[in-house]
């Protein structure tokens, strides 16, 4: 491992790591007994998720009348927490898929974090414009299905086209993480203490034994999960962008949506995995796995979404300017940053805007504190900024005698932090039973580091 | 393709992916065909064991074709013929419009036949075969690699195979399966 130093690559790809045999114990062992912190983490989280579940019950029994939802703002919270948990699962697939076709080998230590990341938000998003239909036990009518009616879905209307991408984003993430858990899954069988244990995780790994041929075809169906998963990463949030682009109301009229929501989903969800990978790895004493050079290398990829996403906001103001129509101007120039929610705005501005430069310096970017309350800013930081797009553009339109502000209920409250619960809920059952760091990848890495085939292709 | 275990076979134990890809280079191709198990993908083995590059890629392009003509299929017939619905006159047949499912459609199907094809493929499920019953194959998963020839009726054959294994770094050998 006597790699040359490199001024620009200062972090090791692993660190000092044990050999297989205590490696593997040390990746697996969290998921045969709970660390001390666990049970009082997983009870709280489990009680917002209780309070996700009687909001949806409440929703769903009274009707979408309990949230502060008004005419003209129609769209309020339900679709920001929907954009922003979709968002959110963008950087596990990006993690998972862009890295892996660019052939960046450091993605191997967090990839498992990144696509749970990914599904649990998933599992949110999807809720979101379910209970949004008001009548959620017909959901099944924005799918074709032969129907006594005779009545089809509307496939030039935006809600087909996000009921597609959803399910397809949904099941391709789900196949793409049971796929890359496969190997770990037959470790775990194998490295189990107890028959029972043995058992279930041996039923989950289907048979696998690490065969020439097991690993010749596996690999290559992970890599077209990896080719298929980058395209429709980018289809799915141009599609939930669309919802709002193929509106005539100005500030969401917007012609350069669809790659501004795909960064943007992107930095919400890597300022996510910045708030998870940091506590495990200090947790489960990861330091040697999960190095500097990953801490350093998703701080530099959320200075580049940053930059990216500064210029989107310039460009759709700008773009508002230059029209030269006045409902633009009004909504882009004159609302949003001094209207209602200007606050909102403001903070929105500082904390997408501002963080991210942070991490010019390379001190910020492998400090874990600086990381993780960066982090935090950015994502709620994103959370705002679909607020102020959604509600903001919606409560002062064309005409001012309808103009109307919307004001949360402690239903659309509850079911924003219940969310959040719900999601740290199914996350700490995955650090407690799934193993979460891919121990195959990282022993293959390994191997390649000390034979020098890895540095080259590893920055 | 897929490779039941039939007859006996001698399976090695090394400790380092090394010293089994030394062996396998050792024993050459006059010992039918090899199968290794490696707790990780290693490079070079495909190679060595002269194995036929995945076709798993044609079964995932026909997955997506499915997928793609079925998707643009049901919006056709459903807009166009099953429910006509003019919105401010514009075309039924709205081929834009309908890219965006068919392309959801084109993953779908694509992602279902790579999984599904390569459960078949490796005859998945299956959660025993005759290796399992070797003591301490459990490792195959952690941290030894393991190499499987078919076990040689000759005497003479077998025990140069032994050998051979031995040499290359061994840490021992077993034979398993047949009756």
């Amino acid at each position: 491992m006597a790699a040359p130093p490199d001024a620009l690559q200062p972090y090791p790809v692993v660190g000092a790591l044990p050999d297989d045999g205590s490696l593997t114990r040390d990746l697996l062992g969290p998921n045969w007994s709970a660390s001390r912190a666990w049970w009082p983490l997983f009870i709280v989280s489990g009680a917002f998720a209780v309070l996700f579940i009687v909001a949806i019950a409440f929703t769903v029994v009274k009707g979408i009348g309990v949230w502060g939802n008004n005419i003209p703002v129609a769209w309020a919270y339900g679709i920001t927490d929907f954009v922003w948990w979709i968002g959110i699962g963008h950087a596990g697939t990006f993690i998972s898929a862009f890295l892996l076709l660019l052939n960046q080998r450091w993605r191997a230590s967090i990839n498992r974090l990144a696509e749970a990341m990914t599904i649990f938000a998933l599992v949110n998003a999807s809720l979101f414009p379910l209970l949004h239909l008001g009548r959620p036990w017909f959901f099944y009518w924005l799918v074709p299905y032969p129907a006594t009616t005779g009545v089809w879905p509307n496939f030039k209307s935006s809600l087909p086209w996000d009921v597609a991408a959803i399910a397809t984003y949904f099941t391709v993430s789900l196949l793409f993480w049971y796929l890359g858990l496969i190997p770990d899954l037959a470790a775990a069988r194998d490295a189990a203490p107890g028959l029972r244990r043995r058992r279930v995780y041996g039923v989950f790994a289907l048979g696998w034994r690490g065969r020439a041929r097991e690993w010749q075809h596996y690999r290559v169906a992970y890599m077209l999960f990896a080719g298929l998963a980058t395209p429709l990463v980018i289809s799915v949030h141009s599609i939930v962008s669309l919802d709002f682009s193929i509106t005539q109301l100005p500030g969401w009229h917007s012609t350069i949506f669809p790659p501004y929501f795909v960064v943007g989903a992107i930095y919400s969800g890597l300022a996510m995995l910045l708030m998870l990978v940091l506590p495990v790895r200090r947790i489960f004493h990861l330091e040697e796995v999960i190095t500097r050079r990953h801490l350093d290398n998703i701080a530099k990829l959320i200075l580049l979404c940053g930059c990216l996403l500064a210029y989107s906001y310039v460009c759709e103001m700008f773009g508002a300017w230059y029209s030269g129509n006045v409902y633009e101007r009004f909504a882009m120039l004159i609302s949003r940053p001094f209207g209602p929610y200007g606050v909102l705005f403001w903070i929105m501005t500082a904390a997408n805007v501002l963080t991210p430069h942070l991490f010019w310096s390379a001190r910020m970017r492998t400090n874990t504190i600086v990381l993780f309350v960066a982090g935090v800013i950015i994502w709620v930081g994103m959370w705002l900024e679909r607020f102020v797009i959604i509600a903001g553009s919606l409560s002062q339109t064309f005409l001012p005698s309808s103009w109307h502000l919307f004001i949360p209920t402690w239903v659309d409250w509850s079911l924003l932090v219940g969310s959040v619960g719900l999601f740290v809920f199914l996350f700490l059952a995955f650090l407690r039973w799934v193993p979460f760091v891919s121990v195959a990848e990282v022993k293959r890495l390994r191997l390649d580091v000390q034979r020098g085939v890895a540095e080259r292709s590893a920055t | 393709m897929r490779r039941e275990s039939h007859g006996p076979e001698l399976l090695a134990e090394f400790g380092t992916v090394d010293a089994m890809l030394h062996a396998i280079d050792a024993l050459g191709d006059s010992y039918g065909e090899i199968e290794t198990y490696t707790p990780y993908d290693v490079p070079d083995v495909d190679g060595r064991l002269g194995l036929r590059p995945s076709r798993i890629g044609w079964i995932a392009a026909f997955g997506g074709l499915c997928g793609m003509v079925t998707a643009y299929g049901i919006q056709w017939w459903a807009d166009v013929h099953a429910y006509p619905l003019n919105v401010g006159g514009r075309p039924l047949h709205a081929a834009p419009a309908f890219l965006l499912v068919t392309f959801e459609g084109t993953v779908l199907g694509a992602a279902l036949a790579t999984f599904i094809g390569l459960l078949l493929l490796l005859g998945f499920p299956k959660l025993w075969a005759p290796v399992d019953e070797v003591e301490g194959f459990d490792r195959a998963a952690i941290d030894r690699f393991w190499i499987a020839i078919p076990a040689l009726a000759n005497e003479n054959d077998r025990e140069r195979a032994d050998a051979l294994l031995h040499e290359a770094g061994a840490l021992r050998t077993v034979v398993v399966g047949g009756a």
